[in-house]
């Protein structure tokens, strides 16, 4: 099986292990990767803030660079979602939309729903807390949120927690937002830092060593707080993680 | 509300400003944030103890889509069955006609003390004033309406209207207003003193304004739920009872409310129900029922299609209460009288005049959709408000030439690729003092992400670069 692979700008620019890491973490599970190298930013930022003239034509650079892909994988929730979610507001019909938003995929939603994957062989012996993204979560359904009553489940934590020797720890609050949210996270500078804060000490108290989760701007917020206040947790995407347990 | 370009007028400071100012007391803040959050928590094992929750939300979401699409029928089927029943009903444009069509009614009899329960929607239309202004006594018989009115402020959520209040603050309001000892901060005794004090004030009323939870229109009669038993007080003892009521009230049959009731108080505080679900129908013997449907911008809303579901609320409250930002910035930080993510939507959606950062108090977690009884698709409506500010050009300037640029930039991959290998250096090179000053609000409290040499496509090739 051929992917694309759809890295965010951010992962691109700050976060390259990340993007090496979901590379590592598809071969692995057999399945071919390309990188479209004229990929640039699906148009988040500009959408989220309101933008949307500003945002369409990357939508359609998008459609443009992905088009033609069976398969397009990302290995952030937000911005998968931006793609079949978001996109219809902004490029409404255009040619190519349906296919693409349909080939579109988080990375743990594209190796348990396409690849059919529901365990994976490896190991990790380390205390992990979950953070679970809001996009990939109550955008995307990577899992059950905790407002709705409905049975719980989770693609993220099944994946994690098939790994030998992982301890998922247990937290108060199982999926409030970090407080990133795009632009908001400097817009609402004093609010957003509030709730970080709140997420790490949640996940201290629950005794994580490492924090982790689908989306590499939640966890970049909550890292530079927890750096800032040399606080005793790392952060890992969930394909670092997954990366680093297989053989 | 007019489709012509509002003067904007500033909302002061902006969200952002006085949410900053709400967690300067992080430990108040802190405390906000639990006491409102442990209302979600209660809410969440009230709502799982009904299976076939998730079905009520759909049904009670159609019922009110279906009556939206049919409202002037239903209206005048329930205006018909009303009055029928010996009620009175009158019809108000506006706030400016509701509150001429309370007065009128009061002023012709002579009433000069009126006791209410809690509406929301006189607070919309600033009711209080406008008839304090004219010489009659209000009195808000709701515990929570009667702290802040006696402290002169506004509610800060619509159904805890003094959350935002600690138990000695109370205190310290009922010993200056109530007479009560000083120090006194026990919520049981400090409720006994509310309880006498109103206890007068009802005795002493010649009218009863109630609030409307649910108009029936195939019988005209209404329902108004109260934990306190005080719109059954206010409504009992005076022979005038005025009830007001917006548009989007109305539900078509009786047996609707078997849907409706068994959302409301499990969403607003985790109680299966609430303590009194009084059903009124007609005027009591020997007095007069008045009813005053008001629009108050709702058909404009109601026109617009991508803001319309917002006229499915039926004021919970549990998207304040679930509101990550709500929680941490209070009630007063939103400018419109009803807060949280409802009142971004309602406020934006009826004129962004005055409440242009509202839209921006939100991190779009979604956890508002997903909590909504009647199913309103919150963060969407506030996504949308902010398409209506950059749209209409309301945007700050600074900030529609930043995403313009930035657009621009991305959609040129060797304008991208240098802006990224630019903004890395300067973040590898320039001294902290300099990458940490004022401009950078991401650094006050937060470390810079990491500025590596290289990015993904660099390492990538390399990795793919066929080994000799």
């Amino acid at each position: 099986m051929k992917v694309a692979l759809f890295i965010p700008c951010y992962v691109d620019q700050l976060y390259p292990q990340v993007g090496l890491a979901t590379v590592r973490v598809l071969e692995k599970l057999g399945v071919d990767v390309v990188y479209p190298e004229d990929q640039t930013c699906c148009g988040q930022p500009m959408a989220n803030a309101g933008f949307a003239s500003d945002a369409a034509p990357l939508a359609r650079r998008f459609l443009e660079v992905f088009g033609g892909f069976e398969h397009v994988v990302c290995p952030s929730g937000s911005c998968a979602s931006m793609v079949r979610n978001h996109y219809d507001a902004l490029i409404p019909g255009a040619p190519g939309l349906e296919a693409v938003k349909r080939a579109t995929y988080e990375l743990c939603e594209f190796i348990t729903d396409v690849l059919k994957i529901g365990r994976i062989a490896g190991r990790f012996p380390r205390k992990v807390g979950l953070h679970q993204s809001c996009h990939g979560l109550r955008e995307l359904r990577l899992g059950s949120s905790s407002e709705r009553l409905e049975a719980p489940y989770s693609k993220v934590a099944s994946l994690l927690s098939s790994l030998e020797g992982i301890e998922l720890v247990p937290l108060a609050r199982v999926d409030e937002c970090c407080g990133f949210g795009g632009t908001f996270a400097v817009v609402e500078e004093a609010v957003s830092c509030m709730m970080g804060r709140d997420r790490l000490a949640d996940h201290v108290k629950a005794g994580a060593e490492i924090v982790t989760g689908t989306d590499v701007s939640c966890l970049m917020h909550m890292d530079g707080l927890a750096r800032r206040a040399k606080a005793p947790l790392a952060f890992r995407h969930v394909a670092e993680v997954l990366a680093e347990a297989m053989p | 509300m007019s489709d012509s370009l509002p003067v904007l007028r500033s909302d002061g400071r902006g969200h952002a400003d006085r949410a900053a100012a709400f967690l300067r007391d992080e430990p108040h803040a802190h405390w906000h944030d639990q006491a409102v959050w442990f209302v979600r928590a209660k809410r969440d094992r009230a709502a799982s103890a009904v299976p076939e929750w998730e079905r009520l939300r759909e049904v009670a979401s159609r019922i009110k889509a279906h009556t939206q699409a049919r409202l002037a029928d239903y209206l005048e089927e329930f205006e018909r069955k009303a009055t029928a029943a010996g009620a009175t009903v009158h019809w108000a444009r506006d706030a400016d006609e509701h509150n001429a069509i309370v007065h009128r009614i009061l002023s012709e009899r002579g009433v000069t003390r009126l006791v209410k329960s809690k509406s929301m929607l006189t607070e919309e239309c600033h009711l209080n004033p406008y008839l304090e202004a004219r010489g009659i006594e209000v009195t808000d018989t709701d515990l929570g309406e009667r702290i802040v009115q006696l402290a002169k402020e506004p509610p800060s959520h619509i159904v805890m209207p003094a959350i935002h209040k600690k138990k000695e603050e109370i205190g310290d309001l009922f010993h200056e207003k109530l007479g009560t000892p000083e120090g006194l901060s026990d919520p049981t005794r400090l409720t006994e003193a509310a309880r006498a004090h109103l206890r007068e004030r009802f005795m002493a009323a010649q009218a009863g304004l109630t609030g409307v939870n649910f108009a029936v229109a195939e019988t005209g009669g209404f329902v108004v739920c109260t934990n306190e038993g005080n719109a059954d007080m206010g409504t009992s003892l005076p022979p005038i009872h005025v009830a007001c009521m917006g548009v989007e009230k109305i539900i078509p049959r009786l047996e609707d409310l078997a849907v409706f009731l068994r959302l409301l108080a499990r969403s607003a505080t985790g109680q299966p129900c609430t303590s009194y679900t009084t059903h009124f129908l007609g005027p009591m013997r020997g007095g007069e029922l008045h009813i005053v449907v008001v629009d108050n911008g709702r058909s404009a809303l109601l026109a617009r299609e991508q803001y319309r579901r917002a006229l499915h609320c039926i004021r919970c409250a549990a998207c304040m209460n679930t509101c990550p930002v709500y929680r941490r910035s209070g009630g007063y930080s939103y400018t419109y009288t009803i807060p949280g993510p409802i009142g971004i939507v309602l406020a934006t959606a009826r004129g962004v005049d005055g409440h242009a950062s509202l839209p921006f108090a939100s991190s779009l977690c979604g956890s508002c959709d997903d909590v909504c009884p009647v199913k309103i698709p919150l963060h969407e409506e506030i996504l949308t408000g902010r398409r209506d500010l950059a749209e209409r050009g309301l945007q700050p300037m600074s900030k529609r030439l930043g995403m313009r640029l930035a657009a621009l930039v991305l959609r040129v991959k060797l304008l991208y690729l240098a802006a990224g290998a630019t903004a890395r250096f300067l973040g590898r090179n320039l001294p902290r003092g300099v990458l940490y000053a004022r401009w950078n609000p991401w650094g006050r409290q937060r470390e810079l992400p990491p500025m590596p040499r290289e990015t993904f496509r660099q390492l990538y090739r390399k990795e793919r670069r066929p080994r000799v």
